[in-house]
């Protein structure tokens, strides 16, 4: 089984850690002149996203995440699971709720993925960092109003809310940052 | 399900190129900061007459301190030093009286914020003194030093010195005695504080890391301030007090939080120094490190008489560091190990 030693630490790192895989945030070593040599890391469990602290002695071994991202296409959801497929293999994976996490608010259909695999089944998916999405539901604004002053939740169709411009109407694409779920223009302006 | 054939895996990202790569990584003002602080070492000395010299970097001996890794250089088959220590006692043992050496020594595997496995040493040597003198020019010297860098913004001039012994410093920060402690006892204070999960140690090793993750963040934070009065275990080259029980008599230096020198009441005997050495390969083994030559021309030194001398090595570039206000051992080194 692959393992690295401390002195390989770095950020980005996938780790074991008590049956689950960590990714390195930070590392620093930390060395007494005349004495004990530690690493000490911060880590996030790939699973839950909490990050903690611990120590590892320096030159000691830890076992290999095998943990890796690709891309992949969102093609449905059957009611319990999100189907992704390779674009090239077309090979199909599953990813369960805890997977596709807050990415549900803002995939449809052929949308391309960021999923990061944990022995090959996804672990976290990242929705593109920008998405087009249709208005469902607002409140109609002023007409005429096109400043962009104020704003309006709309609920676009994936069913994410979304803060909007008054002038922006129910039947509209807009562009959302995924990254912040904040708006940044009507489609159409591309 | 076929699996998916290489072409398909992800693409690599092209590898970055950094242009600024071969720039410095220290800024202008720190790198002139530093000549200052070479020029001001120099000065100082000169004015209390201790000696400059130079040992050599290579030696066909390597240090038994399990706790430091030796560099061999390949051809050759010599060390690089880990520090100037023992080549200055042998001068020490000549009869060349107070002498003081700056240079680089090299310590595989160190790196960090705060490390790097090339580095640069002061040390010097004060025959016929007592620790608390030698504290006090430690003090003196970095005074000196921070008056004479030319540094916007200007560090600080005057800084209060205080003195703690390791064993208040333990008692009064963990409520236990480094003394009288199992490696249980230790473990038990670390996971009180939610530290330490799944790590096993010995007494030392568990006393090192109560010391760097508890301790150390709050030494220095006023000023200078000296631990002294290690326990025997962690003597290293000093020598032990008669008192009961005994200690070492070894102190060393915080500023910020950070370690910058460490000093000895050195070890005179030649009997206990080889003793010491023993113990070293013996940890050495046990931990399956490899065995090393140890400095026996270092030995023969001693027993023809190593005056009673206090000694002390200081960290230049974390002295610099701080005095500069750098995060980083890299933004007071003109070109880090990976841009070497």
């Amino acid at each position: 089984m692959a393992s690295y030693k401390t002195n390989e630490f770095k950020g980005g790192l996938k780790i074991m850690l008590d049956g689950d895989p960590y990714n390195i945030v930070e590392n620093e070593f930390v060395k007494p002149g005349k004495g004990q040599a530690f690493n000490r890391v911060k880590i996030k469990n790939l699973k839950t996203g909490r990050v903690v602290e611990r120590t590892f002695k320096s030159g000691d071994s830890v076992e290999a995440a095998d943990v890796h991202d690709t891309e992949l296409q969102y093609l449905y959801n059957d009611g319990e699971v999100w189907h992704f497929m390779h674009p090239e293999t077309f090979e199909q994976l599953a990813a369960d709720e805890a997977a596709v996490g807050e990415a549900v608010k803002w995939i449809k259909e052929q949308d391309m993925c960021s999923v990061t695999l944990w022995n090959g089944v996804p672990l976290s998916v990242e929705p593109p960092n920008f998405v087009v999405l249709e208005i469902t539901e607002t409140d109609p604004g002023l007409k005429g109003d096109t400043s962009g002053g104020g704003g309006k939740p709309a609920t676009l169709e994936t069913g994410a809310v979304v803060n909007v411009p008054l002038f922006v109407q129910i039947g509209e694409m807009i562009k959302v940052d995924t990254r912040t779920g904040a708006y940044v223009s009507r489609a159409r302006d591309e | 399900m076929c699996p998916a054939p290489e072409t398909n895996k992800r693409v690599p990202q092209p590898a970055q190129v950094d242009l600024n790569a071969w720039r410095p990584s220290a800024a202008q003002p720190v790198l002139r900061a530093r000549a200052q602080m070479l020029a001001g070492i120099r000065a100082f000395f000169a004015a209390r007459e201790v000696l400059e010299v130079e040992t050599p970097m290579l030696s066909q001996a390597a240090t038994t301190d399990p706790a430091l890794a030796s560099m061999r250089v390949a051809g050759l088959g010599y060390w690089l030093h880990t520090s100037p220590e023992l080549p200055m006692k042998r001068l020490l043992a000549s009869g060349l009286g107070p002498i003081y050496q700056i240079c680089r020594v090299f310590r595989d595997g160190e790196r960090g914020r705060l490390h790097h496995p090339e580095f640069t040493l002061l040390e010097w040597y004060r025959p016929g003194w007592t620790l608390s003198a030698l504290m006090q020019e430690v003090a003196d010297l970095v005074h000196d030093l921070l008056h004479r860098l030319e540094l916007p913004p200007k560090p600080p001039l005057e800084l209060p010195v205080e003195f703690i012994r390791y064993r208040e410093l333990f008692q009064c920060g963990l409520d236990i005695d480094p003394w009288h402690c199992s490696p249980r006892e230790l473990q038990a204070v670390a996971q009180a504080r939610g530290l330490g999960a799944g790590l096993k140690l010995d007494t030392d090793a568990w006393l090192d890391f109560l010391l760097t993750h508890c301790l150390e963040p709050q030494l220095g934070q006023h000023g200078l301030s000296f631990v002294q009065d290690y326990p025997p275990s962690q003597a290293a080259l000093a020598r032990l007090s008669e008192d009961d029980p005994p200690h070492a008599q070894r102190f060393e230096l915080y500023w910020q939080g950070i370690e910058l020198a460490n000093g000895f009441q050195e070890l005179t005997d030649a009997a206990q120094q080889r003793q010491r050495f023993a113990e070293d390969q013996a940890v050495r083994a046990a931990s399956g490190l490899a065995p090393v030559a140890q400095d026996e021309q270092f030995l023969a030194a001693l027993e023809a008489g190593l005056p009673e001398s206090a000694g002390v090595a200081l960290g230049l570039d974390r002295l610099l560091m701080l005095a500069c206000g750098a995060e980083r051992i890299d933004q007071v080194l003109a070109f880090p190990i990976e841009r070497a």
